[in-house]
């Protein structure tokens, strides 16, 4: 059973607040925890709502149907009223206007006023909400402070005990084990993934979604000992990345979709000079400033291709939270494993979601260190042509030997050359180091069953939305011809295709389900296996699709393929 | 001259791709001059440049080297000088790749003052693409592209340079080799970003910016000049007429990146920092 609740309010109404402070309680409460949150894009005004849904059980992704509204005016009721279930409940403030048998109106601005403080009307809130899930009313004491300035954490005590007493427990959900996980956004968990694996230098140009990347970094920069630079422009944030890697520290870049067009060229940099790097795209809806706080899976064949010119690249995908941590780290070494640029594709859906995970381990962490020539040599290669592909890299400032790097075409020892045979021989090196890639790729993760009749395929943040439709799905499976199972792709390019030949085999229909209007996974399946999707779901709104979406539009395939 | 770059006693210099004639031959013995002079480890010089014909110094001398994206020299040489302030980095580009494609780059580093030298090889012409104009180029100028002659005013990039605010500004002639492997020298030990504007004769593309024209305006500032006037280097920085004034327009010590940033200044170099796990655990932790 999970409750889902709809926060709304105008930019500026500190609903923001009022929601990290909610979710962390029900954190605190044992409860799994996933939060979306939908802004528009602007500082003042408008409608932004964020939604919050929690069980005992583990919630991947969000949902349309409500359980609670806290509105905090009156446009959240008009917009939401349709998605409450018919015994929910909207909790408002008593002067509101809104006709609806659901309305709770409750005295929140009386009583912040008479605490002395109009603004914490959300805390006198957030003491209702506590008191309508049957939560103990002591839950909220620790975790105000980590949200609130010192001199306002009493008077906010006092306006959630207030708001405690305004109302009795209405809902009985069980309670989960999550006290002792981590809840946070998904920018952060990426960051965090990043401060692990040893980044040393960020340099970006704020570009929603990804800025809250950077300024998480920038929080932790004098405790973790890094640079965070904000740079003139993209390019100039991709080339300084560049520049520090080459110089011998890990170093990350991060943008949206438009930054990443910005950074086109040193991509390819990266490329022929092997320096590593790891290049982030939160994407948003395009083309060019297109949805700039919304949600789109649209940069796939971008990112894929991006830079003219033919160099290895890995791309991952994020699913989850977990990915955003530890696939970081992963992408980390495997840019100096290879010596390879690495795309990591968030979206802004994962990016802004906020969810309960098991505190991230640094049990099995390994940071790679730049492979070194041997120490008896005389001549030192950068770009020695060897079997792997990969060459030795010396870091400048070493007094063995010197290093260069040239983004011209060059001989092993990284000097201009235009010699026929030395372009292919460094090409075919470049290339081979894909060889060894290829080998270590993570396959899809499988939902369901290896025999199903449907097969999803999805990729990124439509996991969390997949795994609610696949459940769904197969319990309807009695009455319903046609299992369902899903693969959904982390490492996407280049594109592991075992585990989907072997699935897809027996599968009688494959459905892309994508966050864009082209169904671009559909495409590189086709150019690497040769399969063909037969059908799609796709979406581009800029409103994630959630798992009853996805049911729907396979219910209606289900109908046609089984008639 | 040597065959491969793997001399890390000396600065030799490797032959090269330039016409002959060309002005970057006077400036590559300079600098080789100016790093031999200050007792500087080749291993411990970065030379970081562009795309151009002057962008490909870097491949001539027997130094570290980074010869990035046209217009790109900028960031990766201060990202290099923040990941290991203990490098010596110099850029060597040309204008176009400069002022032009990297116009940005120069506003805003000139704002950062990491402690890089820039050397800009100021032909007033695009070399490499053979001859369009560039943004130096003066008016009336023409090219294969500027058939009617340019119509662009040239930027003034020392004049640039003082209004950003960069604390050391210079012009140089390459055909007074005495000067300039002084001011290189004193650009290099410059605590900040130093930029030196080089007058360069391009002998096969532009043919109005000649070695003879250069050599007969060319007026070294004298004794009287004081370099840590800002007035007096705005006005030799904005000289018109016959004579165009060389030497250290400017020059005055200001806060640098490296002493400003709170997790470079008084610390060890970032490349030499680590993180202990146990303050990501602290991280971890604040999510619980
Ligand atoms: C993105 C990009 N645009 C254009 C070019 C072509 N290009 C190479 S060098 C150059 C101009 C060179 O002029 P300058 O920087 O003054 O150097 P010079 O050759 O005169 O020394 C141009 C336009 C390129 N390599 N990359
Ligand atoms: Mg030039």
């Amino acid at each position: 059973m999970t409750v889902n609740v709809l926060i709304g309010g105008a930019a500026g109404q500190g609903i923001d607040t009022a929601a990290a402070i909610l979710e962390k309680i029900l954190k605190q409460a044992g409860y799994h925890v996933f939060t979306v949150r939908d802004f528009m894009s602007r500082i003042r005004g408008g409608h932004n709502f964020i939604q919050i849904r929690f069980g005992s059980e583990p919630v991947h992704s969000h949902t349309h149907n409500l359980d609670l509204i806290l509105a905090l005016n009156e446009e959240t009721i008009s917009l939401h009223q349709a998605e409450l279930s018919d015994n929910g409940l909207i909790v408002c403030d008593s002067t509101t206007h809104a006709d609806d048998s659901r309305l709770l109106p409750l005295p929140l601005n009386e009583i912040s006023k008479k605490l002395g403080n109009p603004r914490v009307a959300g805390s006198v809130a957030i003491g209702t909400l506590m008191a309508l899930f049957g939560l103990s009313p002591e839950l909220a004491n620790p975790v105000l402070p980590s949200f609130l300035n010192e001199k306002y954490i009493s008077i906010n005590q006092k306006a959630v005990a207030e708001g405690y007493k305004l109302a009795q427990q209405r809902w009985s959900v069980p309670s989960g084990s999550c006290q002792d996980w981590m809840i946070l956004s998904g920018n952060k968990a990426l960051a965090l993934g990043a401060l692990a694996a040893g980044l040393k230098f960020y340099a970006a140009y704020p570009m929603s979604p990804s800025t809250g990347i950077m300024e998480y970094l920038a929080e932790q920069s004098t405790h973790c000992g890094i640079v965070v630079e904000q740079a003139e422009d993209e390019i100039a944030a991709i080339n300084m990345a560049i520049g520090a890697s080459f110089a011998g520290v890990r170093s990350m870049t991060g943008t949206s979709g438009g930054g990443f067009s910005l950074m086109v060229e040193a991509l390819g940099l990266a490329g022929i000079t092997e320096t590593p790097l790891v290049v982030v795209d939160v994407q948003r809806p395009g083309p060019a400033t297109g949805l700039p706080t919304r949600t789109e899976q649209s940069d796939l064949k971008f990112v894929v291709s991006a830079s003219q010119g033919e160099f290895p690249r890995l791309v991952i995908a994020m699913r989850h939270h977990q990915d955003l941590f530890y696939q970081t780290i992963r992408a980390f070494n495997l840019a100096e494993r290879y010596q390879i640029p690495v795309i990591l594709l968030s979206d802004q859906y994962l990016a802004d979601a906020s969810a309960t995970v098991l505190p991230f381990s640094l049990d099995n962490l390994t940071i790679e260190t730049p492979v070194q020539p041997p120490e008896d040599i005389s001549d030192y290669k950068r770009y020695q042509i060897t079997e792997s592909g990969v060459s030795p890299r010396v870091i400048p400032g070493d007094p063995r030997f010197l290093t260069t790097a040239d983004s011209d075409e060059h001989d092993e020892w990284g000097r201009i050359t235009e010699s026929a045979e030395v372009r292919n021989q460094m090409v075919d090196k470049r290339m081979r180091k894909l060889d060894g890639l290829k080998r270590e790729l993570e396959e899809p993760e499988l939902i369901g069953d290896e025999s199903c009749d449907i097969l999803l395929v999805g990729w990124g943040s439509m996991y969390g939305p997949l795994q609610e439709a696949v459940a769904t799905l197969n319990q309807e499976g009695q009455h319903h011809p046609g299992c369902v199972s899903a693969l959904v792709f982390s490492d996407i390019f280049p594109l592991p295709t075992k585990r989907l030949t072997h699935i897809a085999g027996q599968a009688r229909l494959i459905v892309n389900v994508e966050q864009n209007a082209t169904g671009q996974i559909a495409g590189l399946i086709r150019e690497y296996t040769g399969l063909a999707c037969g059908r799609s779901l796709l979406k581009y709104d800029g409103r994630q699709m959630t798992g009853e979406e996805i049911v729907a539009g396979i219910r209606k395939i289900r109908e046609v393929a089984y008639e | 001259m040597n065959d491969h770059m793997h001399q890390t006693q000396s600065f030799d210099t490797y032959e090269t791709a330039w016409c002959p004639g060309c002005g970057n031959f006077s400036i590559l013995p300079c600098l080789q001059k100016a790093l031999t002079q200050l007792n500087l480890d080749p291993h411990h010089v970065l030379m970081v440049a562009g795309i151009g014909q002057a962008a490909k110094t870097p491949q001539y001398i027997s130094a570290n080297g980074f010869c990035g994206l046209h217009g790109r020299a900028l960031p990766p040489a201060i990202a290099a000088k923040i990941a290991n302030e203990k490098l010596t980095v110099i850029v060597e580009t040309g204008e176009g790749d400069s002022y032009g494609e990297g116009g940005n780059h120069f506003i805003h580093n000139i704002r950062r003052n990491v402690d890089i030298t820039h050397f800009v090889h100021d032909n007033q012409i695009y070399g490499l693409t053979k001859g369009q104009a560039s943004p130096t180029s003066e008016i009336g100028h023409v090219t294969g592209v500027q058939t009617n002659g340019n119509i662009n005013q040239p930027l003034n990039p020392v004049f640039l340079a003082l209004a950003a605010g960069a604390g050391f500004v210079a012009r140089a002639f390459s055909g007074d080799q005495k000067q300039l492997v002084q001011i290189m020298m004193d650009a290099i030990q410059y605590p900040g970003y130093a930029l030196v504007d080089i007058l360069q004769p391009c002998i096969s593309f532009n043919k109005v910016n000649t070695f003879a024209s250069y050599k007969d305006r060319v007026q070294p500032l004298t004794d009287s000049h004081d370099p840590t006037d800002f007035s007096q280097a705005v006005q030799a920085a904005t000289q018109t007429g016959e004579q165009i004034p060389t030497g250290i327009f400017y020059r005055v010590e200001k806060p640098t990146f490296h002493t400003r940033h709170p997790v470079l200044a008084d610390h060890s170099p970032l490349i030499e920092q680590t993180c202990d796990p146990s303050r990501i655990k602290d991280l971890i932790q604040s999510f619980v």
